[in-house]
């Protein structure tokens, strides 16, 4: 008899037996999550750089953006774009739905994590620049965004974490996405143990690596006096 | 327009969604409450402890904060037999954030110099006594505008269990939602949502950004 164990020996094999599945779910989250973040970080280079402008329509539509993404939940988002929007007459694809409904709301994490990298920058900097003729497009161009990158690097990849994990919302509208195949399979098969570890694993083998590694820059930064920015536990926020 | 605003709000439909905000508001209070005290255990053995204890407390931190929210809430509520479907949403959120406010009272710990150890211990502090009256004090005192934003974070968070069906905020409107096909009504359910989530939200983060004005000015 086999045993009722939700751990079993046999339930793993079988799974594995059907291993293709998780592997187009896992490359499915793997596009969503590449293209979103594209989206996102164009989104919030946008957004930031006309966050710190001295135009105050521009600023006001960039703080608009990111208030009202950042204080409603993304599964709301998503399903706005999934229903809502399916009623109103424009169907878009589940994939669409994934990399503009992450990408967007990424967007304004990363703008807010632009605009603290930029304001980081010594206002003298702008004026040395522009009293050497730079326009506002050259000076952002070749004197800020080079040496905010710097900075922003270690919160911009905690995003991209938090990005891989959110593309997980995928499931609730059949995305396609690994979280969806390896719930379908749990629920078809009751396999709901090696098929969860398995999932998760995967999100895992993605997420870890980043996370490690923006940590480890960030210690390196901070060791090497690059980081302008004082210590401020809010900026190590892992909000998403 | 007023036609579709008499349609929607309805007194039956108001009073659901505002029981299902009310479910969201104690399930978050609750969430955070358990999340910051295991939360700060899970720092504190990560920080000072740097045998087995402070390994695992490692691993679990690592373990939650690169696996999906959602995970563990399809984990928590079809492979735990007990409880009731609520307190397994509620420990899946718990869990999870518990390793997100670790990372941040980390933060916090690890920005107080040694020689307070040194200086409470000279005075005969213990190490337990060290900790409560000197370190996690001042540690709290300078990670409240992430652990606000945590709260937030939980709070909108709390959207991913209507997956299971537990009648909160965004479950009750998407039941709501399920009685009306015209694109007016629809959209109207989900601004509502969405503004409900909007106002509790945005008065937590304009008192972050106050409360960061007020520490700012006053060093």
């Amino acid at each position: 008899m086999k045993s009722s164990n939700p751990f079993a020996l046999w339930r793993w094999e079988k799974m594995f037996g059907e291993w293709q599945m998780f592997g187009e779910g896992f490359l499915r989250t793997i596009e969503v999550a590449a293209l979103a973040l594209i989206l996102a970080v164009v989104l919030g280079v946008i957004f930031g750089v006309i966050s710190t402008s001295n135009n105050k329509v521009m600023r006001g539509i960039a703080r608009v953006y990111v208030e009202f993404f950042q204080n409603t939940p993304l599964v709301i988002q998503v399903f706005f774009m999934y229903n809502g929007l399916a009623i109103a007459g424009l169907r878009l694809s589940v994939f669409a739905i994934g990399v503009l409904g992450v990408g967007i709301y990424h967007g304004a994490y990363v703008s807010e994590v632009v605009k603290t990298g930029i304001t980081s920058i010594s206002v003298g900097q702008v004026e040395a620049a522009k009293s050497q003729g730079f326009t506002y497009i050259q000076y952002m161009r070749y004197v800020i965004l080079p040496q905010t990158i710097k900075i922003i690097l270690p919160p911009l990849t905690n995003q991209a974490v938090n990005l891989i994990k959110n593309t997980s919302v995928l499931a609730m509208i059949s995305g396609f996405d690994l979280m969806y195949m390896a719930d379908s399979w749990a629920s078809s098969s009751l396999d709901y143990g090696p098929s969860y570890v398995f999932a998760g694993l995967l999100y895992f083998m993605l997420c870890f690596p980043l996370a490690t590694w923006a940590r480890k820059y960030e210690e390196r930064l901070k060791r090497n006096d690059i980081a302008r920015v004082p210590f401020d536990p809010s900026e190590e926020a892992v909000t998403c | 327009m007023l036609d579709v605003f008499n349609n929607v709000f309805t007194p039956s439909n108001v009073q659901f969604m505002a029981k299902g905000m009310a479910l969201t508001l104690t399930l978050s209070v609750s969430v955070v409450i358990i999340s910051i005290i295991f939360g700060t255990i899970l720092a504190l053995l990560r920080t000072y402890e740097k045998r087995f204890l402070g390994r695992l407390a490692g691993v679990y931190i690592e373990v939650f904060r690169n696996t999906p929210l959602l995970l563990w809430v399809l984990v928590c509520c079809f492979m735990i037999p007990y409880g009731s479907i609520v307190m397994r949403g509620g420990l899946a959120l718990a869990l999870y954030t518990s390793a997100v406010l670790a990372e941040i009272v980390r933060g916090g710990l690890n920005s107080i110099a040694e020689g307070q150890f040194e200086a409470a211990k000279s005075q005969g502090f213990t190490l337990i006594q060290t900790l409560t009256f000197i370190v996690l004090p001042q540690c709290f005192k300078r990670i409240i505008p992430s652990l606000l934003s945590q709260v937030i974070t939980t709070i909108k968070d709390t959207s991913f269990l209507q997956v299971v069906a537990i009648p909160e905020y965004t479950r009750s409107g998407f039941v709501v939602m399920g009685r009306y096909t015209t694109t007016p009504e629809v959209f109207m359910i989900f601004s509502v949502l969405a503004l409900g989530y909007f106002v509790v939200c945005f008065s937590l983060s304009c008192l972050v950004r106050s409360y960061q004005k007020r520490t700012e000015t006053a060093s």
